[in-house]
């Protein structure tokens, strides 16, 4: 899946994305698995100012089942410290944690979003989360697979 | 809240002062610092929502993890637990103030800091001394 170059945009920061390719596969072990590739090109450097110490990023999965309303689901999070290279090419990544659902809801499931926000962590003051304005799709097969391609 | 654990680091150390709000209408979200409370444990957890599953009626079990760690909470939980919910949250954090930690933080940065404060303490010493 291809797509475009979007800008993600807040309040205090201007960053690319770029999501070229992902693969997914789906697991047959147990609870229902979705292993999830990504390439992200991401640029935060005018966030950091005197005050900023650090960013915890992270990239999250949100939908809905049968099951539960609302699912959320962090794939990988990742700690950039203020002084830390801003640019972020990331390719090929597997996700950090295991994508399980609560149940059978990832089979067929057309609408799994993923996006990419951040806390931001002062030296001292106020911890906001910051939500990018871009956002992927990532629709989940009919089937499983019965060979693990990780 | 005082945080005592290096958990959380780099983002909270220990002596770390933090802020919580406690509002029940907040939705718990991943990505949130909540703390939390184990049943029949006293001491409260500062970490950091990884999973959420909620359901219509806003019943909702989640996952924590603290960012300094290298696996999920679900060894710290109770024997069988393997979700949080509403009732284990004693709070968010907001906000925080390095408390004691700002002043090894500004000896790092300023070495002239660092000297003016030596200085003063072996001054503060010599004329206890007397």
């Amino acid at each position: 899946l291809r797509k475009n170059v979007e800008d993600f945009t807040g309040p205090r920061v201007r960053s690319d994305l770029g999501f070229v390719t992902f693969d997914i596969t789906a697991d047959i072990l147990g609870g229902r698995k979705g292993m999830v590739f990504f390439l992200t090109c991401i640029h935060l450097q005018s966030i950091f100012d005197w005050n900023v110490k650090q960013l915890f990023l992270y990239l999250s999965a949100e939908y809905s089942t049968k099951n539960n309303a609302l699912n959320q689901v962090v794939l990988w999070d990742k700690i950039m410290l203020r002084g830390d290279n801003p640019r972020l090419f990331l390719k090929d990544m597997k996700s950090k944690y295991f994508f399980f659902d609560d149940g059978n809801g990832l089979k067929g499931n057309r609408n799994v979003t993923l996006t990419l926000s951040w806390n931001v962590v002062p030296n001292a003051g106020i911890l906001p989360l910051v939500t990018g304005s871009g956002h992927v799709s990532v629709p989940f097969p009919d089937t499983y697979e019965t060979t693990k391609s990780y | 809240l005082v945080s005592f654990s290096g958990s959380m680091e780099p983002a909270f150390h220990r002596g770390d002062l933090l802020f919580l709000t406690n509002r029940i209408e907040d939705p718990i979200r991943v990505g949130e610092i909540v703390v939390f409370r184990i049943e029949g444990r006293e001491i409260p957890i500062v970490h950091r929502v990884l999973k959420i599953h909620e359901k219509q009626n806003g019943d909702i079990k989640f996952l924590t993890k603290g960012d300094n760690n290298a696996v999920d909470d679900r060894g710290l939980y109770k024997r069988g637990q393997h979700w949080l919910e509403k009732k284990d949250v004693v709070g968010r954090a907001r906000g925080f103030v390095p408390y004691i930690g700002i002043v090894t933080i500004l000896m790092n940065d300023y070495p002239k800091f660092k000297y003016a404060v030596l200085f003063l303490l072996g001054l503060f010493v010599l004329v206890h001394r007397e």
